[in-house]
């Protein structure tokens, strides 16, 4: 059981670190939508419209390491007998 | 020579609608079919930026090409139509703590005065002073304004219509503590001042 929490604690830090670098790094809160401007040639006015794109944020890589550290204490409090009763 | 009075007289009644035709002000109606009007917020804080944008713009404006200066009119932006990127931000701003838009569902904006009226061919400056309404606070402010005014070229937007265009431009700031809205609390994340960038087209239509 303490190997099984390591591992998910290291999966889930891994994995989200991965999700939140390929998806661009941002260093500003989770964005679930994307700006498009678009220029209407009559009036010159930029126009604004969102379009839904997820972005995760540092709020994101955040909770996923706290959810990594919370699985990795509990792994590390449960005593190691009942770990070999499992096996 | 009677004849002649009574000719003139006739003439002159038949230009006077033509001539008052003219000289009268236009309603630009700004509930865009394109969805393009929008108002652009801004705030930066020392530890965050908060970014976003509105296109629930409605309300009408009476415009003169040849006497802007007159100008009258009331801008609507629908509360509930703020948006920014951040879903918890978005609903942290419509919530009963910030705007409370299900309280306070509109931002109103009524023109008392222009001054300082500058027209250069279709292009006229002034400095508008007028009633803005946020958050169930209204205060007097001011603020400079560029109005295009696009004669005939309505159809080139909107097809199958025929019509004027008037476009208004305006950057102004707001503190949000004149309005209530949290006044003094969280300006390290959530700045006091609001920049506005207003970019809007009315339309008036003619048969």
């Amino acid at each position: 059981m303490k190997r099984i929490l390591y591992w998910l604690a290291a999966t889930t830090t891994v994995g989200a670190s991965l999700v939140w670098a390929f998806a661009g790094g941002n260093l500003g809160w989770t964005k679930t939508s994307d700006v498009i401007k678009q220029l209407d040639p009559v009036t010159g006015i930029e126009g604004i419209t969102y379009h839904q794109a997820f972005h995760p944020g540092v709020d994101f890589l955040g909770a996923a390491l706290v959810l990594a550290a919370i699985l990795a204490a509990i792994g590390f409090i449960l005593p190691r007998k009942s770990s070999k009763k499992e096996q | 020579m009677k004849t002649n009075i009574t000719l003139n007289s006739l003439l002159l009644l038949l230009c006077l609608p033509a001539a008052n035709l003219k000289a009268s002000p236009e309603t630009f109606d700004f509930k865009d079919p394109k969805g393009v009007n929008n108002a652009v917020f801004q705030l930066d804080a020392p530890l965050e930026s908060v970014n976003g944008s509105a296109n629930g713009i409605s309300g009408t404006v009476n415009f003169d090409p040849a006497n802007p200066s007159a100008t009258t009119g009331v801008i609507d932006v629908a509360a509930e139509s703020l948006t920014v990127q951040n879903p918890l931000q978005k609903e942290h701003l419509h919530g009963p703590n910030w705007l409370d838009v299900a309280k306070y569902p509109d931002i109103r904006f009524q023109a008392q005065s222009f001054v300082n009226v500058k027209t250069d061919g279709n292009i006229t400056t002034a400095l508008v002073t007028g009633a803005f309404s946020l958050h169930g606070v209204t205060q007097t402010i001011s603020a400079p304004l560029t109005l295009t005014y696009l004669p005939g070229r309505l159809g080139d937007r909107v097809p199958g219509m025929h019509g004027d265009l008037l476009v208004i431009r305006s950057q102004f700031v707001l503190k949000r503590g004149d309005f209530n809205i949290q006044k003094g609390n969280y300006e390290d994340k959530v700045s006091d001042d609001i920049h506005l960038t207003l970019a809007i087209a009315g339309a008036a239509a003619k048969p």
